[in-house]
């Protein structure tokens, strides 16, 4: 054990975020802090427990004195930083955002069975996003409804790659991966093959609880029943990285 | 081995080519050998007479003037390309009448492509200085032109500190795309502690038009490999990968030649010239993804990953392959270093501009009478180099707009064609300096399709990882077929608008960030064009 006198290795930073004078260890990044305090920022590919990925570029903020935008998920604090989470521009930018996941593929709520539970929905309410401008990308995908108790709908994936890396980073099988370019990215199941041949997954069903939409669903729900809980991830995450 | 021996042994190989009276140079870099030069080379070879003629056949790199390929050029040993004798659109046939002109003092007419036009003499060649002389093949030919000459002295005469100074001094900045200077990336990863580190040369090239690095390594693989050394001696590194597109099947097979020669001759290995440094080089070949010229995403392929972007800071210099401090420049990057070790920092900060140092290879294409691969100082104008050396549009036609920077950069409208080539005067027009393609378009192009067939490419090749890159660039290239087809209203360009900037604004990696360029900028010089399609 390290006697009291050590030095901290990691020094606390202060910093502004939307006029709120804040402190932190240097080695958090921007998002952790704001959830910590409770201001809101958008995000749907951050999830506490996980790598940080920076794909859904929900998180932007406005750095004073940074020409560009940072994503909150993947900047660290810095001292002095002065950050605005909710101007103008930002809500613009998220609006479209969301526009262009909803226009990307197939997501009817109506007929979701995460109808009610789904972090995109939600977001899109959040963010005021009442009508599309821009015309659904006109593609549909397979459903793999061959593992017995999981369901996985790509029409309603966004590419968040949670379940890929919650299965890398905390069970530890890698089943999912991604195949693809572009659009035609798909989330797959070891060498693509239908979800029920796959020879690493454990069944955990972890995958299925971080996925913030109706991607990944149990078999046998219907119509908004399906309920997700995120609780167990930072919980096995802390344990696992003690800091 | 001493500078000395160095220069003895490049003096004994100068000895031994001059006691041949020509040397027949024929291209083989990709451009020609497309064009059949492989056959030409074989009937010069067989026609040639030992008995009675002295003279050698060799395969050389790129001459430039890759459209009029394949080229042959007849010289004396160690004549640079101008002091040549020239010839054009070579077939097998007419190897026999090259050999009977061997020694005549009149060149043969209808093959003649004279060296004296501003094409060959407006050009100033630093990268490209020894491109089309020697055979990329021989190490003996690279040696003989100075060739290791620069890292041998950066060994055994300077510190690695010395050779941070030249090259800051030199205010070379990065021929990728990015123009970072070159000195300060050096500095960062030399200062960064630790023990591994690496030195990475991008050479994945995906612009399409663009072949510059393509044909320094068919031309003169060594320049390159001299470069990265001397960049890991800088640096403190002893192992450096060059990531090149497996679609560059003669650029692979040079390097690895020229690779294995430079090993068994000491210049790569341990102990390089007798010293403590040792540095080693592999190949990693790129599956062809235009992303995986990114330099994140760059890094995550060589090390087997999915060649997928991801956020900086940490960037390369800190944090790069397997964690570990890389430097990483473009292939031409490189081969601007032996020649700055050698001739010095100042030397090379005295050419071309305040912010711009040094010359720039382009791979000039499009409607333009001489296409191929130049090089020019740094502010050098447009016009110049369209109309002086690119011999302006094929009957007289009239520039509209000259596109640079690939899908990452924008059109140039004629009425600024007098603006000097460099990284802040491109940027102010709205466009970039880019890797070096430059496409000139002539009147009858339209650039609203211009700007789909950029937004296609970079659809196409976004690599799924962010939402606006991913799903702006396929809505972007939507809308640009409505506008191209008169089928949208003043509503979808809006929306075309509100895209551009959205998704300029948020990507994660450059793709994304610079994909609307091409719509951005034809909008701000040609804007008439899409609106004269509205259908409101
Ligand atoms: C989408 C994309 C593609 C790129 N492709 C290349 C490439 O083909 N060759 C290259 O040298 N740099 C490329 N770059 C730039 C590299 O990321 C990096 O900046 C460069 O290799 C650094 O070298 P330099 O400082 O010598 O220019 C690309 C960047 C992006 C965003
Ligand atoms: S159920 Fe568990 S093991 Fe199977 S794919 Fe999902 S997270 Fe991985
Ligand atoms: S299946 Fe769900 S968790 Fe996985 S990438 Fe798609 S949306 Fe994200
Ligand atoms: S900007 Fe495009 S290429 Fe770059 S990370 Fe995002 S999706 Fe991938
Ligand atoms: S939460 Fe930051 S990019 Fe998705
Ligand atoms: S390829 Fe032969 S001149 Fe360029």
């Amino acid at each position: 054990m390290p006697g009291p006198a050590s030095q901290p290795k990691v020094r606390v930073v202060t910093f502004r975020v939307d006029d709120q004078d804040l402190s932190a260890r240097e080695d958090e990044t921007l998002i952790e802090v704001c959830r910590e305090h409770r201001i809101p920022i958008p995000s749907l590919c951050y999830l506490e427990g996980l790598s940080a990925w920076g794909g859904c570029r929900l998180c932007m903020v406005e750095i004073v004195g940074q020409p560009r935008l940072a994503a909150a998920c993947s900047t660290r604090v810095v001292e002095g930083m002065e950050v605005h989470t909710d101007t103008e521009r930002l809500r613009r930018y998220r609006r479209t955002l969301v526009e262009l996941l909803f226009a990307e593929r197939a997501h009817v709520c109506s007929v979701c069975v995460s109808n009610g539970h789904c972090e995109l929905q939600t977001l899109a309410q959040r963010c005021g996003v009442d009508h599309m401008r821009m015309p659904r990308r006109a593609v549909s995908y397979p459903v793999d409804s061959s593992h017995e108790m999981f369901r996985v709908d790509h029409d309603r994936c966004i590419l968040c790659t949670r379940c890929v890396r919650v299965c890398d980073e905390i069970e530890g099988a890698h089943t999912w991966d991604v195949m693809g370019r572009g659009s035609d990215c798909r989330v797959i199941t070891d060498m693509a093959q239908p979800w029920a041949e796959s020879e690493t997954c454990t069944s955990c069903g972890k995958c299925v609880q971080v996925c913030p939409t109706g991607a990944l669903v149990k078999q046998g729900t219907s119509v908004g029943e399906m309920v997700k809980d995120q609780h167990f991830l930072p919980i096995l995450a802390r344990r696992r990285h003690p800091r | 081995m001493h500078l000395d021996d160095l220069a003895e042994q490049a003096a004994t190989i100068r000895a031994r080519d001059a006691e041949t009276e020509h040397e027949i140079r024929v291209c083989m870099a990709a451009s020609c050998q497309s064009s059949g030069s492989g056959q030409v080379l074989d009937a010069l070879r067989a026609g040639v007479e030992p008995q009675t003629q002295s003279c050698r056949v060799k395969g050389v790199g790129c001459m430039g003037l890759c459209s009029a390929g394949p080229l042959v050029a007849v010289a004396a040993p160690g004549d640079t390309l101008n002091a040549s004798r020239l010839y054009r659109d070579v077939a097998p046939t007419d190897a026999p009448a090259i050999l009977d002109n061997l020694g005549n003092p009149e060149p043969i007419e209808r093959l003649h492509c004279p060296t004296d036009q501003p094409f060959f003499t407006a050009q100033h060649r630093i990268v490209l200085e020894h491109s089309g002389r020697i055979d990329p093949d021989s190490l003996d030919d690279a040696i003989a032109v100075g060739g290791y000459s620069a890292l041998v002295r950066a060994l055994t005469e300077l510190t690695p500190a010395e050779v941070l100074r030249e090259v800051t001094s030199s205010g070379l900045r990065g021929r990728g795309g990015g123009g970072y200077p070159t000195g300060l990336k050096w500095s960062t990863v030399a200062k960064m502690p630790g023990g591994q580190k690496y030195v990475v040369c991008n050479a994945d090239e995906g612009d399409p038009g663009a072949f510059m690095d393509r044909a320094v390594l068919e031309s003169d693989p060594h320049r390159v490999i001299e470069g990265m050394a001397i960049a890991g001696y800088a640096v403190g590194a002893s192992k450096g990968y060059v990531y090149v597109r497996a679609e560059y099947p003669l650029a692979v097979e040079r390097l690895t030649n020229a690779i294995r020669k430079a090993k068994r001759a000491g210049f790569l290995g341990s102990q390089i010239a007798d010293t403590q440094f040792g540095f080693e080089i592999e190949l990693r070949l790129g599956a062809g993804a235009f992303v995986c010229g990114e330099e994140t995403a760059l890094m995550a392929s060589i090390q087997g990953l999915r060649g997928q972007p991801r956020p900086r800071p940490p960037y390369p210099a800190e944090a790069g392959l397997w964690g570990c401090p890389t430097l990483i420049n473009n292939v031409e990057t490189f081969a601007n270093i032996a020649p700055i070790v050698r001739e010095g920092g100042d030397w090379f900060a005295a050419l071309g501009t305040e912010g711009s140092k040094g010359t720039k290879v382009f791979a000039l294409a499009g409607t333009i009478v001489n296409t191929g691969l130049i090089e020019v100082p740094m502010g050098t104008r447009l016009a110049h180099i369209i109309e002086v050396i690119g011999g302006g549009i094929p009957g007289g036609g009239r520039v509209k707009a000259v596109q640079t920077g690939g899908p990452s950069g924008g059109c140039i409208p004629r009425a600024h064609l007098d603006t000097p080539v460099d990284y802040d005067s491109l940027k102010g027009l709205g466009t970039i300096m880019g890797s070096g393609g430059m496409i000139v378009m002539d009147e009858r192009s339209s650039m609203v399709d211009v700007a789909r067939y950029f937004m296609e490419f970079c659809m196409t090749e976004s690599c799924g990882k962010c939402v606006p890159c991913r799903t702006g660039t396929q809505q972007m290239h939507a809308l640009l077929e409505r506008i191209a087809a008169a089928e949208a209203g003043r509503a979808e360009l809006a929306l075309l608008e509100e895209l551009c900037e959205v998704v300029q604004a948020t990507s994660l990696c450059g793709l994304g960030q610079t994909a609307p360029n091409p719509v951005l900028s034809t909008l701000r010089y040609f804007r008439d064009e899409y609106e004269s399609r509205l259908v409101d």
